[in-house]
């Protein structure tokens, strides 16, 4: 008999008997609906405590805060994703202030050694994120590839204040994650950190070491 | 899931009383002063010659056959409906706890489970349903207070202790470092285990000494002998006693009780 | 390192439980390391859960683990089905060993000479690190602290910090020694070099090995819980991952996660969430352009489905690993991690492993607790550890008739002479004239009492008889 059926079998033939499933009451991860300004200012204050760095913009102004950010940050590149409209507006910005933008438009096994050395930020989409635990939602595309959230050193998220969630829960029941997931989905809640040498905390350790996010509003 | 929640009695003219056999052999004093504690409340004490130990040594050390033989011995001493106070949150939560899983599929399954619904923490009583209110006879003092681990998760008291001294105007009651750490008693385990109970009670003594206290009163007596008895083998200044003696002695005055 | 409680685990006598109880005790740096460890783990859990109605919040997660126990086979298949529709291979293993193989073939499928891991508990139970080396595939750790643990040729002492049990400058020594990093007390340098050395392997690994905190039958969705970043190299950058699991992990829907989630980090490190929370339900597909190209999951049983037959064991399948009981074991804060000997420690390890390596080799596990209680009080799933631990006790001595134990390795530590005493004490309490003559000649007798009374007057005086026994002065009072 395969080990799966051997393992299904004993299983099945518990000699405790047939186990009764208990009700389950969401109820107590439910929160009062709050109001997008109040979601907002919880947002704001769950990432900063996990190291996250919020700029508040409009749709006219996260551009010209984008290349401040960059700026001081001395960042000679910036990854972009080529046809979200990120991009696009980045792009058509044709902004003097920006650095030399680059695409991730070949499979990683291509230009890895790249990738990993010599880019320095990255911007993406989000969406939505979750107020209670300051959380992003990225579902990474061939647009927005897995790595590009997690291998440069300062990652650069647009949040649409209007796509803050209050719970984990809400956000996925509202975007019925059920019904499909894609390759990968993450919850990102600040840079990348570790407590693991004498529970001091250290950023960086594999992802990013800064996260920041522009919250349009 | 949850443990149920507390449903206490109306103030009842009679209790029964289990003394348990470490009060019984060792602390007696304080065995009488939960006596007299609720007969000053006006509460007939009923204490059942027949008791002897409500049987958990060998229950936690895994005899169970000889743990029920034991506790089934204590099932017919409480015949009225009257509650059965125990001046102990280990040997109350044995009963209250653990009387029914040790007597289930048994013929006194039954019983046990009805007689565990009538078991009280003795400070928990006195507080919470004969809602004592004690006045204070006794000098100026400053203790600290080192709740059981049993009275304080099996039987949810962990707040009445503290509530009881706060009563005492001249009782200054101060809280050490990581007050729900157990001491390290545990019954068989402080001889199982002694390097590891006495390193547990090394740093319970450490931190009831920081708090300047030179007293400690407690809810259970095994803890008592292990706080109590490190601190003296050791030389640290700072005794014990069990809560009833403690509030029996600053309440009692001149006209009080006999013991 | 000197510390003789940190050995490597091929050498593990799980048996030897109070030497290296007795060595930790007396090592004032293994005392100090977890004792402000598990000071400021507790402090963070408690602060985590201000606001929350916590015990609702755990009579949830208890009721989720429960309600997915109750449906185990068929949610397996579920989750396999749909795995497979997604494109993710699904293996299953009866124990460690043939886990092992099973990861080994699909290396060698594959011609993989490199293997790097995500922090997995369950690659520990397996020992996979050792046979693929044996094996001739190099297999590296990529947490930071398995990584350290690695470097040290140790096993992890916390499940959910490997490393907790060293200090800041232990582990600058060790990197010194391993991999030639300066010495530095400065935890940013020691990280940065850890990145630097890693990312070489993420880049050159052929194959990536992680665990999985959640696996969702309803989406067929691997869910892994991180800080670093790692699990998210470990399991995007090789062009092959491999899940390691128990078959335990699997819940009905993606709304049990969000309930448990909300549980585990809180209850494991005080966070509101971890930094990265990976989802994942299948391999790169069409266009996509990062990801591996093969995933496979390898189901584990390794004594899982034998604990699944009893209805009180079963409890111990609900746990999510989040390490609050050891955290907040005062016997753990006191010994540390390797004393148990076991891939997992604490009070989880000794509810566990006595099942995984039977109860004649874990004898001493459930003893060594005071039953305080305070893992239970803390247990996000309500886990009774405390009720479990008694009756692995029970089982070890085969004490109760009523209900004959089951336990592979039952009756191990019964021996005539302990179960005799207890006969004899049961016979003295169980017979109320007995009992009061013979405390009642013992009080008279006081006098004759011993001041030494074995290992408990090493560290205390001897309680002291009273005069008068309790019963003799409540009858005096004519009561």
């Amino acid at each position: 008999m395969s080990s799966r059926n051997i393992i299904l079998q004993r299983l099945r033939n518990r000699t405790g008997g047939e186990l009764t499933a208990p009700e389950c009451d969401f109820s107590v991860l439910k929160r009062p609906d709050w109001s997008t300004a109040e979601r907002i200012e919880l947002f704001e204050k769950m990432i900063e405590s996990v190291h996250g760095e919020v700029h508040h913009c409009t749709s006219d102004s996260w551009i010209e805060r984008l290349a401040e950010v960059l700026n001081t940050r001395g960042a000679r590149n910036l990854m972009v994703p080529n046809e979200h409209a990120i991009g696009q507006a980045i792009k058509a910005s044709e902004r003097t202030d920006l650095p030399e933008l680059l695409l991730y438009d070949e499979p990683i096994e291509s230009w890895q050694l790249h990738l990993f050395n010599e880019v320095d930020a990255s911007i993406t989409s989000t969406r939505g994120g979750i107020a209670e635990t300051g959380s992003l939602i990225l579902w990474p595309t061939p647009d927005e590839p897995r790595l590009m959230s997690l291998v440069p050193p300062v990652h650069i998220a647009v949040l649409n204040a209007s796509e803050i969630y209050t719970t984990f829960h809400e956000a996925m029941l509202a975007q019925n994650w059920a019904a499909g997931m894609p390759t990968n989905a993450l919850l990102i809640s600040g840079p990348s950190k570790t407590a693991d040498i004498e529970q001091t905390l250290a950023y960086g350790v594999h992802g990013p070491k800064e996260l920041i996010i522009l919250v349009i509003e | 899931m949850s443990d149920p929640i507390k449903v206490y009695p109306s103030k009842p003219q009679k209790v029964y009383y289990f003394g348990t056999c470490l009060v019984d052999m060792f602390y007696p004093d304080a065995g009488i002063a939960g006596v007299e504690l609720l007969e000053r409340e006006g509460i007939e004490v009923i204490f059942p010659q027949g008791q002897t130990c409500c049987g958990q040594p060998a229950y936690t050390s895994g005899y169970h056959d000889e743990a029920r033989s034991v506790a089934r011995a204590q099932l017919d001493l409480f015949p009225e409906d009257w509650p059965i106070v125990v001046p102990s949150g280990s040997c109350g939560g044995m009963m209250r706890k653990h009387y029914p899983s040790l007597f289930k599929d048994t013929p006194e399954a039954t019983q046990a489970a009805e007689i565990a619904g009538r078991v009280w923490e003795l400070t928990d009583f006195l507080l919470n349903v004969c809602h004592i209110k004690l006045e204070d006879l006794g000098e100026p003092v400053t203790v600290a207070m080192h709740t059981s681990c049993s009275a304080r998760r099996e039987m949810g008291v962990a707040e009445v202790g503290p509530a009881l001294l706060g009563q005492l105007k001249n009782v200054n009651l101060v809280e050490q470092v990581r007050p729900e750490e157990c001491c390290g008693f545990g019954g068989t385990f402080a001889v199982r285990h002694p390097e590891i109970s006495g390193a547990m009670v090394e740093e319970k003594v450490g931190t009831l000494v920081d708090t300047g206290a030179r007293e400690f009163v407690t809810t259970d007596c095994g803890c008592l002998m292990n706080i109590a008895g490190y601190a003296e083998k050791n030389g640290k200044p700072i005794q014990g006693q069990h809560i009833l003696s403690f509030l029996w002695e600053r309440t009692r005055g001149n006209t009080g009780g006999q013991s | 390192m000197s510390d003789i409680t940190a050995q490597s685990h091929h050498h593990i006598d799980v048996r030897e439980f109070h030497p290296r109880a007795h060595a930790a005790i007396h090592n004032p740096k293994i005392r100090q390391n977890f004792r402000k460890a598990m000071d400021g783990l507790m402090a963070k859990r408690k602060a985590a859960f201000e606001g929350w109605d916590l015990e609702t919040l755990r009579d949830l997660g208890a009721n989720i683990r429960l309600k997915a126990l109750s449906n185990l086979p068929d949610l397996l298949e579920q989750l396999e089905q749909k795995l497979t529709e997604n494109g993710i291979k699904v293996h299953w293993a009866v124990d460690g060993d043939e886990a092992c193989r099973i990861v080994r073939d699909i290396c060698m499928a594959r011609d993989a000479k490199t293997v790097i891991k995500g922090k997995s508990m369950v690659s520990e139970e397996m020992e996979l690190n050792h046979y693929l080396q044996d094996q001739g595939i190099e297999a590296l750790e990529s947490d930071l602290g398995e990584y350290i643990v690695q470097l040290a040729d140790e096993t992890p002492s916390h499940i959910i910090m490997p490393a907790i049990h060293k200090n800041t400058g232990e582990i600058s020594e060790l990197m010194h020694e391993k991999t030639g990093t300066d010495l530095s007390n400065d935890v940013e340098y020691l990280t940065a070099s850890a990145r630097q050395q890693l990312r070489e392997k993420f880049m050159n690994a052929d194959v990536g090995v992680s665990g999985v905190n959640f696996a969702v039958a309803e989406t067929g969705t691997l869910c892994l819980v991180e800080n670093e970043g790692n699990g998210r190299m470990t399991t995007t950058v090789p062009p092959c991952h491999i899940a390691v699991t128990g078959i335990e992990k699997v819940v009905p829907s993606l709304e049990d996660v969000s309930a448990l989630l909300a549980l585990l980090t809180r209850s494991a490190t005080g966070q509101h969430i971890t930094t990265y929370f990976n989802m994942i339900s299948s391999p790169r597909k069409g266009e996509e352009l990062d990801g591996p190209e093969e995933v496979h999951v390898v189901l584990v049983d390794n004594g899982r489905s034998s604990i699944y037959q009893d209805d009180e064991l079963l409890d111990t399948l609900r746990c999510i690993r989040c390490g609050a009981c050891m955290n907040h074991c005062p016997v753990y804060t006191r010994v540390g991690g390797h004393t148990y000997g076991t891939t997992y420690p604490g009070p989880i390890g000794k509810i566990l492993m006595p099942h995984l390596i039977g109860l004649d080799e874990g004898r001493h596990l459930p003893t060594a607790s005071s039953l305080c209680g305070a893992c239970g009080e803390v247990c996000p799933v309500k886990i009774p550890i405390p009720d479990l631990l008694v009756r692995l006790r029970q089982e070890s001595v085969d004490g109760d008739r009523l209900h004959p134990a089951k336990v592979r390795g039952h009756g191990a530590k019964r021996s005539t002479g302990e179960a005799l005493i207890w006969k004899g004490w049961a016979w003295m309490h169980a017979s109320p004239g007995i009992y009061r003559l013979g405390t009642g000649v013992a009080a008279k007798f006081r006098a004759l009492q011993p001041s030494k009374a074995g290992a408990w007057t090493d560290y205390r005086t001897a309680p002291k008889l009273a005069a008068k026994t309790l019963h003799q002065r409540m009858k005096e009072r004519g009561q």
